[in-house]
């Protein structure tokens, strides 16, 4: 595919305007996503975190700017192309928004269904490996929406996320609501599918030890556009005060200072 | 949309036989878009008996979970059938994505056992059943449970009752449903006399007209149409807020706060509904008797004057009275019905609709049942 290769970025947003009514959300905002790495959205309440998501996705339709996903301008794309590029991407809304009056398993049929018309055993069986890939137990994959837990409900989301093998994953607040354990282990899941699987991960978060842990780039979101974009160690060295309160508060050290020992630990 | 098999059979695996080896060369895009065919041609491959295969992954293009996954079940199957699968050329990272599939690969949950048809319609039966007499105990007792409620807050705490909510409710189920409850009221009303002049001219009695739409209106139709209408208008308006209510855990959070939800959701709408139902009736009794007085007018030219005169001949208090004093019973069935069934939903947004469903066919299932009940009692009793 031409502007596809391995340099470009994967997601190029330009000068991006969103604004509801008089109230301006985005102003002029530009972010690039490099293939295969994990990057998180940060940023105050209203600072349109979630919107930014959903415009990337074509949920919310920006007042201005440019989407490049794929090297393709996917806001002026006829609508056959633009269901191609929707099936190379996948996401996990924030409380799983599973389809209620389906299984587990058939929720994670629906995109091999619609996009691929798989049928029969094929079905159920792409439909098990997705469920295990995602660390559900077998079990989960003939129950309803309304019998599982909350993390349960993120890891089946993400299974149906999965279920195309997309290149890109976009992830609302993953760990949101889930213990500390469980929302270790589902970064620790998402690490491992990006190592395996090779897919792009974006993801917006307010989870320090989610940014700590497995992101490879931050991007602040502020004053209505990114801010800075860079590691954490770059953000530990910004000056902007809602950055500093950001990493160096009490919450931010602990992370830093969890991941400092958990990296000592590790023998290599 | 997809690869016609043969076309993609060339170009995504071949095999060789190599000195007793068999050799599977894994070509092109082992993805899930191909997943189908992918798993045509590893079934169609020559049986294992014992033999080696060579899963060589050197000239594969792109590998994804579900291509990943259909190699190691293929290796899986060799192995089992006491074959060797070596997976050659792979790169590092095929080796990442083939263990990480292999880690899923575990035993299937136990399937649920399967009965016959004869049997699975006998367990329906008798789960629908159980279901409808449980269904019918929850109602009474809940019944019981507003209504004991009702008498405490009447007699012992009025200062509880929720009188701004009752209001509301009122305007909600009474005022707002004059509109559609008096035209449908009215068109009956003109339905019947149409019809009934067809039938009692056979006799030269067209008069009799009057009496024909006064006694069906005011013993029958108009109480009983009405109910019906709010059953559907109410009844599931009370099912889907009190249904919302529980999905969002605002009763539970009312509950763990000190607030009974049966006297706070549930009396202010059984108490408003009883108290709007007789009007409503009242004002469809009105509105059926227009109806029937304009159609006679234009199809019979009998006056309004005349119609009046005639349905003062035609009717007593008493026939009113036996249609009206059915309301707040009518008004007692819709609102219990409709809050219970809000009550019941849980889990998903999915139960708010099956529960409205069902608050609004139940709901004019008991008012007909208790109108036939009342039907039977009056004549008993010699009204």
């Amino acid at each position: 595919m031409a502007g596809d290769g391995q340099d470009q970025p994967i997601i190029r947003l330009r000068g991006i305007r969103n604004a509801f009514g008089p109230q301006v959300i985005h102003n002029n905002l530009d972010l690039d996503v490099r293939r295969g790495e994990i990057i998180a959205l940060v940023g105050g309440s209203g600072t349109g975190k979630s919107v930014l998501l959903r415009t990337i996705v074509g949920l919310n339709r920006p007042a201005a700017g440019s989407i490049e996903v794929f090297g393709q301008d996917i806001l002026h794309l006829p609508k056959l192309e633009r269901r191609k590029v929707e099936q190379r991407w996948g996401i996990l809304f924030q409380n799983g928004a599973l389809f209620s009056s389906l299984t587990v398993a058939q929720n994670i049929q629906v995109p091999l269904k619609e996009h691929l018309g798989l049928k029969g055993p094929m079905l159920e069986e792409i439909a098990a490996l997705k469920i295990a890939l995602a660390g559900l137990p077998p079990e989960a994959g003939a129950k309803y929406p309304s019998e599982l837990s909350g993390g349960m409900k993120k890891r089946a989301g993400l299974a149906r996320a999965l279920a195309l093998d997309p290149e890109i994953v976009f992830l609302d607040e993953p760990t949101a609501g889930l213990d500390p354990i469980g929302a270790a282990a589902f970064d620790q899941l998402i690490a491992d599918l990006r190592d395996t699987v090779g897919f792009t991960v974006f993801l917006v978060t307010h989870d320090l030890d989610t940014l700590a842990t497995v992101c490879d780039r931050i991007a602040v979101l502020g004053e209505k556009r990114v801010m800075v974009v860079g590691t954490m160690n770059d953000m530990l060295e910004q000056t902007n005060p809602w950055i500093v309160e950001y990493f160096h508060g009490p919450r931010g050290r602990a992370a830093l200072d969890a991941k400092a020992r958990a990296d000592a630990r590790r023998p290599d | 949309m997809m690869h016609s098999p043969s076309a993609a059979a060339s170009g995504l695996l071949s095999f060789v036989e190599d000195s007793g080896r068999l050799r599977a060369r894994l070509q092109g895009r082992w993805v899930v878009a191909n997943a189908e065919v992918l798993d045509r041609l590893l079934g169609a491959a020559p049986a294992p008996a014992g033999r080696e295969l060579d899963i060589d992954f050197s000239a594969i293009e792109a590998i994804d979970t579900v291509g990943a996954w259909l190699v190691h079940r293929t290796a899986a199957r060799w192995q089992q059938a006491g074959g060797q699968a070596v997976i050659t050329g792979a790169t590092g990272e095929h080796e990442v994505l083939l263990g990480q599939v292999a880690k899923a690969d575990r035993p299937a949950p136990p399937a649920q056992k399967k009965l016959g048809r004869f049997a699975a319609m006998l367990d329906r039966l008798g789960r629908r059943t159980v279901y409808v007499w449980e269904d019918l105990l929850r109602l009474v007792s809940f019944l019981g449970e507003t209504v004991t409620a009702m008498f405490r807050l009447a007699f012992l705490h009025p200062g509880r009752f929720r009188l701004t909510s009752t209001f509301a409710q009122a305007q909600a189920v009474g005022i707002d449903a004059m509109p559609i409850v008096g035209l449908i009221s009215f068109l009956i009303g003109v339905v019947i006399a149409y019809q009934g002049v067809d039938q009692l001219a056979m006799f030269g009695a067209q008069i009799f007209v009057v009496n024909l739409v006064a006694v069906s209106v005011l013993r029958e139709l108009g109480i009983l149409l009405t109910a019906i209408v709010i059953a559907g208008r109410s009844g599931s308006s009370f099912t889907a807020q009190i249904g919302s209510m529980k999905l969002n855990e605002e009763v539970d959070a009312m509950r763990t706060l000190g607030l009974d939800p049966v006297e706070v959701l549930v009396v202010p709408r059984v108490v408003a509904l009883m108290v709007m139902l007789p009007c409503l009736a009242f004002f469809a009794d009105v509105m059926g008797l227009l109806g029937g007085m304009l159609m006679s007018w234009v199809t019979l030219g009998i006056p309004p004057d005349v119609f009046l005169n005639r349905l003062a001949a035609a009717v007593t208090w008493k026939t009113y009275f036996v249609g009206v004093v059915k309301a707040p019973f009518f008004a007692v069935t819709i609102a219990v019905v409709g809050c219970l069934e809000g009550l019941q939903v849980e889990g998903s947004s999915e139960s708010v609709g099956r529960r409205t469903t069902q608050s609004v066919v139940k709901g004019i299932f008991l008012v007909i049942v208790l109108d036939a009940a009342f039907s039977i009692f009056f004549a008993t009793i010699g009204i």
